[in-house]
């Protein structure tokens, strides 16, 4: 906020001993001259970001207020119908329930995990650069590379991991822990776990990073153990980094996507559909446009409604409500 | 604390050296080198399946190569889709990469040094963008571009809405960028006679290189590990890499030793290119939310 007060000074000062009645042409000519400066500027920005976000969600909106394959004009107007079918169809519940399921796993054993293994590792160590570097290789993978490779690992019976467990007299199920209905959306928690555990502790290390060295010098000094120091200042004092990553770890959970089609696809018995899987299912492979705009709807009210919770809950004393942040 | 204490302690020079309380014990390493196998483990697993034969693939699936076998790593090099791929990605990622750059950069500097009556209002819109995944707008995104525009299976198809949704990351983190340049390097840039539109391009545009090659990253690597917008808008040799993977996965899915080779080697320009740009990247996802 100050900063734009202070910027006009710079404008004003260069502008007021020449500013007098009688100059009004000059002051039109510039201010038209800033409109057009303006333009230039923000304008290809502008007007990309109307044409292909914007217009799309607009139009999201509008379709799921109608019943459309897809041919044709709009014209069988359904009003709420299409929510109506969607949060009566028990795959979209039952995604829902799925996507909700993946967030609170997320925070209750990816927080934890990471935390404990950035506490372990904030500290001065042979590799620690390569250690961070290697740490990081799941996450620069895209999901579908990740997928693909954990689907070979994961195959019943001549996967490394079933041949792994038989190793040591365990058995996998017959189907293949991502055919077995009971197991695969926590399969798929363990693969993504795999892959975003890496960012979580990364960015934990930096937020440890900034803390600052003399306070933990001063509670060593007053006789604190290392627990203690942890318990009492260092996760304390991480506190931002934590909610932050807890953020983008729920926005980028209610959006999954990519590692469950790659996976499973949904299934098996659709055990693993997400809310995003339900929305490309029905649009692209049964062209319900309709259906699958109002779940896209639904979808980003759902976000909306835990981004904004969120916000007014924990993060706003962190970002001072102005910005919020996703993944990728 | 420090100044403090600094004077009086003959055993300051010892802290110092351990200023994060070093425990120094070797479970720390085991730690490390456990997390470490946990995280490499299926990335070496795949590299080292690529060597190896479907028959020593299943007869013991834990082995190592025995003897090591370079077809399948030649085979994936002398196909052409391969490379095709690689090509379209790198196009696709490349102009999404320039577009976001380019235009991030020009939106940011008015909203970050103009006063004007839309300022605040015109940057929410970027804000609130945010919240938006593509996903969301996928089925509209999808009818738009293949039918209004006849986009559909182009690079320009793909890396014109991935530009658009990378655009709100990229002015949130550039306009606090451009925001902190000193007023006195415009007020000097002015006073000698340039315009505001010379200052951004010689002034302002050299200074913000860093966040600017973080945003850059930022929205390539988005684009190259991107999946669902390329799967819904390109078909046949259009695909990009991860589209690639994903279809040769699932055609050859008997040939694993054939489907690790693939894999392998399409993960390899991502792996060189992000990994010496890590930093950044870490930087970037925190800029994102800190602003």
């Amino acid at each position: 906020m100050t900063l734009s007060t202070e910027h006009a000074t710079g404008a004003v000062a260069f502008a007021a001993p020449v500013a007098s009645p009688g100059r009004r042409p000059d002051r039109l000519r510039r201010s038209l001259r800033t409109g057009l400066e303006l333009l230039f500027f923000i304008g290809p920005a502008l007007g990309l970001f109307l044409v292909f976000v914007v217009w799309p969600i607009a139009k999201a909106v509008q379709f799921s207020l109608y019943r459309w394959k897809g041919f044709g004009p709009l014209t069988d107007f359904v009003g709420f119908d299409n929510y109506d079918a969607v949060l009566h169809n028990e795959v979209f519940t039952d995604a829902f329930v799925h996507n909700i399921t993946i967030v609170v796993l997320s925070i209750l054993i990816q927080l934890p995990l990471g935390l404990a293994i950035a506490l372990l590792l904030n500290r001065r160590m042979r590799g620690q650069g390569l250690l961070r570097t290697l740490i990081f290789v799941p996450y620069v993978l895209s999901e579908v590379i990740a997928g693909v490779v954990w689907l070979q690992l994961l195959q019943p019976q001549y996967g490394v991991i079933d041949s792994l467990l038989s190793s040591v007299g365990l058995r996998g199920p017959d189907q293949g822990w991502l055919g077995t209905p009971d197991y695969a959306l926590y399969t798929v928690f363990a693969v993504l776990t795999w892959k975003y555990l890496g960012l979580a502790v990364l960015l934990f290390l930096a937020g440890l990073q900034g803390i600052p060295v003399d306070v933990v010098e001063a509670a060593q000094i007053d006789g604190a153990s290392w627990w203690q120091i942890q318990r009492r200042i260092t996760i304390p004092l991480l506190g931002p980094t934590l909610r932050i990553w807890a953020f983008l770890s729920m926005v980028g959970s209610l959006q999954c996507f990519d590692m469950v089609w790659i996976l499973t696809g949904g299934g098996p018995a659709n055990s693993t559909t997400t809310m995003a899987t339900f929305l490309v299912t029905e649009g692209t492979k049964r062209q319900n446009y309709g259906i699958a705009s109002a779940a896209s709807v639904i979808l980003f009210v759902v976000a909306l409604f835990f981004a904004l919770l969120y916000q007014l809950l924990v993060l706003r004393r962190d970002t001072r409500g102005t910005n919020l942040g996703r993944l990728g | 604390m420090t100044e403090v204490l600094a004077p009086d302690g003959t055993r300051t020079p010892a802290r110092r050296r351990s200023p994060r309380y070093d425990g120094g014990s070797p479970a720390v390493y085991v730690v490390a080198l456990v997390v470490v196998a946990l995280t490499l483990g299926p990335v070496l697993y795949a590299v080292l399946g690529g060597f190896r034969t479907n028959p020593q693939l299943a007869e013991s699936p834990a082995g190592l190569p025995d003897p090591w076998v370079l077809d399948n790593y030649r085979s994936v090099l002398s196909n052409s889709l391969f490379w095709r791929y690689a090509l379209n990605s790198t196009i696709v990622a490349g102009a999404t990469t320039a577009i976001v750059v380019v235009f991030g950069l020009m939106a940011a500097y008015p909203l970050a040094r103009y006063r004007f009556r839309f300022r605040e209002p015109l940057y929410m819109v970027f804000v609130v963008g945010l919240l938006f995944p593509a996903t969301v707008a996928i089925i509209p995104l999808f009818i738009l571009v293949t039918r209004d525009l006849q986009m559909g299976n182009t690079w320009w198809g793909v890396a014109l809405p991935q530009a658009a949704f990378a655009l709100p990351t990229t002015v949130v983190i550039l306009r606090p960028f451009l925001m902190a340049l000193p007023d006195e390097l415009e007020e000097a840039a002015l006073m000698d006679g340039a315009s505001r539109i010379g200052f951004f391009f010689r002034i302002a545009v050299p200074l913000s290189a860093p966040a600017a090659i973080t945003v850059g990253v930022l929205a390539f690597v988005a684009s190259w590990n991107a999946y669902l917008l390329p799967l819904l808008l390109l078909q046949g040799d259009m695909k990009t890499l991860p589209l690639g993977v994903a279809d040769y996965s699932s055609q050859y899915s008997s040939d694993t030793a054939g489907v690790f080779a693939f894999t392998t080697l399409a993960m390899i320009p991502a792996l060189v290119f992000f990994l010496t740009l890590q930093r950044r990247i870490v930087n970037g996802l925190q800029g994102a939310v800190k602003g």
